[in-house]
């Protein structure tokens, strides 16, 4: 059964993709050790670094093309999921700095000692332990996204009123972190990590394992994605997708289609913040803005929605043009990002790729792979004839 | 209760307004195992609000909604009704455009819907066969590999009655399925309705009385949410309320 969906996921082009990334998990840590600083080829520990940080928003990307591309629910909240397995990780290596804080209190990490606590909090408990910290890493944000969604899509909130809601929610969770007393420290966040499993989390050495362990998580990402994507319940998100009334009157239960979805999409950002926080050195309430989640949209918009490439190329490029933008033209990221994402969705819906697929691909596809439909496409055509039958998105109010 | 029994359809009193208008107005149906039954009337008549209550999309005010003899349909959602073995083909043929025509037809086939079960499905042989077998009865067999967004209207409209075959139901209601076909095409469904009509109960709701006359069955008309005449086709468009109220004189 397995092994069959495995070899079902494993279609030529995600075979590629996933060898890429695990090529690039061996190349670069290589390029970096082995060839010595200023020779040709030489990868600096800075740019590893950043790397690392572009592909833990590369299988944050993916995550949220697997419900927004594949299965139609556009989640402004993505970055969520992201920030709390991000939290999950930086407070197991808040643990791990032991009396090496400021204060050099043993247990508590120096704000709640400069906030004159005097016990660990009961939700601390535990993430000393690795192996506890990593089971939260998925708990947490799968576990909120299951909530959330069970009654989300049991409601039969969709659309837009689904896409607020979830921007409420992340805008919620960044008051609460924001506040001192949650015990996750504040406006600050957790910062001043020293160790990870032992190793010291600066080491070039750690640096470039966690690079590799993000680019192995990204490959097992698009591995999990394409098994879903192409079995007979990928079928029925894109069913869910465009026509969700019909879906249901084949039997499909389309709440937990759409829940399954969102909790695997949100487990899957959630180990994305956890390889992106020790990289980076810091996790704050920031990274619950709502402009962020935002962001990760227009990533996998600009790549080319409902593709397992797409959101990938997406979070890569938007990036390095971030970090050249914010770098050399500072004021105007904003602004080129709005104007992206405006040029994306007038003249390239299906993005990147989908560029790529009619310059490169047209003539050679075209026997094989008659046009289809964007989702944007087949959403018009169901709503744009006649607005009087079944498949209106007006929402159902909560019963 | 006991009247519901040996009936596939059994509607009794059923009541149902939007907004203080009364779409359905006290209804009483009842079909048989298989059998088919053709429902015509006006425009506004609570046809399709009709099957809106069948399949569970809107909850009836008032009275009695039996499935088998057995179910209470009044108390289920689209998915479980669905599940039960009531299959519904709309009056826009509805497909899933960016799917092939024979992925519309593998996730119609009737086969465990969970998550996990859809997640780890693999076709088997019977499936395979079942759903060439379907290709050939609405003649798509040629272009199955094909997007179903690339078909006519028509050929729509016979994919979608392949999907309702594939669902493997005791009930099928149809809501009119000839719309935008050519002649040849109504008259080779007609011919196809029949034959599904021999071993399930099948509800058409149309307005073309050609295609109707062809179907051969009972016909009931609906005028302002209620039965106005029941009988042959020809007893009931000789009944003068059928004429003066829906074909015109």
């Amino acid at each position: 059964m397995l092994t069959q969906a495995l070899f079902r996921a494993l279609d030529k082009k995600a075979v590629w993709v996933i060898g890429i990334f695990l090529a690039v998990a061996v190349l670069v840590p290589m390029a970096n050790l082995l060839i010595p600083p200023g020779q040709f080829g030489h990868v600096p520990t800075y740019l590893v670094s950043l790397l690392g940080k572009y592909l833990s928003y590369a299988i944050l990307a993916l995550a949220l093309d697997l419900v927004w591309g594949y299965c139609g629910i556009l989640s402004l909240g993505h970055s969520a999921f992201f920030a709390l397995g991000g939290y999950a990780m930086g407070m197991y290596l808040m643990r791990q700095i032991g009396t090496r804080g400021v204060y050099g209190n043993p247990t508590l990490p120096d704000f709640m000692v400069f906030l004159n606590w005097k016990e660990l909090p009961w939700y601390w408990y535990g993430f000393d332990n690795f192996w506890f910290a990593m089971a939260m890493v998925v708990l947490v944000p799968g576990l909120l996204a299951f909530i959330f969604g069970f009654f989300a899509f049991r409601s039969r909130v969709t659309g837009v009123y689904l896409s607020i809601i979830t921007q409420a929610m992340t805008f919620a969770l960044l008051l609460a972190f924001f506040r001192n007393d949650m015990g996750f420290g504040g406006n600050n966040g957790l910062t001043d990590f020293k160790d990870i499993l032992g190793a010291p989390v600066q080491a070039q050495s750690t640096r470039v394992i966690l690079f590799a362990a993000t680019a192995i998580a990204l490959a097992l990402s698009v591995l999990i994605c394409s098994m879903i994507v192409n079995s007979k319940l990928g079928k029925v998100m894109v069913a869910v997708r465009d026509a969700e009334s019909r879906t249901r009157f084949i039997g499909y239960r389309v709440e937990y289609v759409k829940l399954f979805a969102f909790t695997v999409s949100a487990i899957m950002a959630g180990i994305a913040g956890a390889l992106y926080v020790p990289q980076v050195g810091i996790i704050n309430p920031g990274e619950f803005e709502p402009g962020n989640s935002i962001e990760v949209v227009i990533w996998t918009a600009v790549g080319g929605r409902g593709t397992l490439v797409g959101p990938i190329i997406g979070a890569i490029v938007v990036n390095l043009g971030k970090s050249w933008f914010t770098s050399a033209l500072p004021e105007f990221w904003l602004f080129a990002l709005g104007a992206l994402f405006i040029f994306v969705t007038l003249f390239l819906p299906k993005g990147i790729v989908g560029l790529w697929k009619q310059l490169f691909g047209a003539s050679r596809k075209k026997a094989e792979e008659p046009a289809a439909p964007t989702p944007a496409q087949s959403a018009d055509i169901e709503r744009g004839e006649d607005p009087s039958t079944f498949d209106n998105v007006q929402p159902r109010p909560a019963e | 209760m006991s009247k519901a029994q040996d009936t596939m359809l059994y509607l009794n009193g059923v009541s149902v307004a939007f907004d203080g208008f009364k779409a359905i107005n006290n209804l009483s149906i009842i079909v048989r195992p298989t059998e088919m039954l053709a429902i015509i009337g006006p425009n506004g008549a609570g046809k399709t609000t009709m099957m809106d209550i069948i399949t569970g999309k809107t909850r009836p005010d008032d009275g009695d909604v039996m499935f088998d003899g057995r179910t209470d349909l009044t108390k289920l959602d689209e998915a479980a009704i669905a599940n039960l073995g009531i299959g519904r083909k709309f009056q826009k043929p509805t497909v899933f455009e960016s799917h092939t025509i024979w992925d519309n037809l593998e996730m119609a086939l009737k086969k465990p819907r969970g998550i996990f079960a859809a997640l780890f499905y693999t076709p088997s042989e019977e499936d395979v066969a079942r759903i060439t077998e379907i290709l050939e009865t609405v003649r798509l067999l040629h272009r199955k590999d094909e997007y179903a967004a690339n078909l006519s209207h028509g050929q729509k409209q016979w994919l979608e009655i392949g999907m309702l075959l594939a669902q493997d139901p005791k009930l099928l209601l149809v809501d009119e399925p000839v719309a935008g076909m050519t002649d040849s095409e109504t008259e080779e469904t007609a011919k196809l309705l029949r034959e599904i009509a021999k071993t399930r109960s099948v509800v058409v709701v149309e307005h073309d009385m050609s295609f109707v006359r062809e179907l051969g069955s009972r016909v009931v008309c609906l005028a302002e949410g209620a039965v106005l005449a029941e009988g042959s086709l020809d007893q009931v468009s000789a009944n003068p309320v059928v004429i003066e109220r829906y074909l015109g004189r």
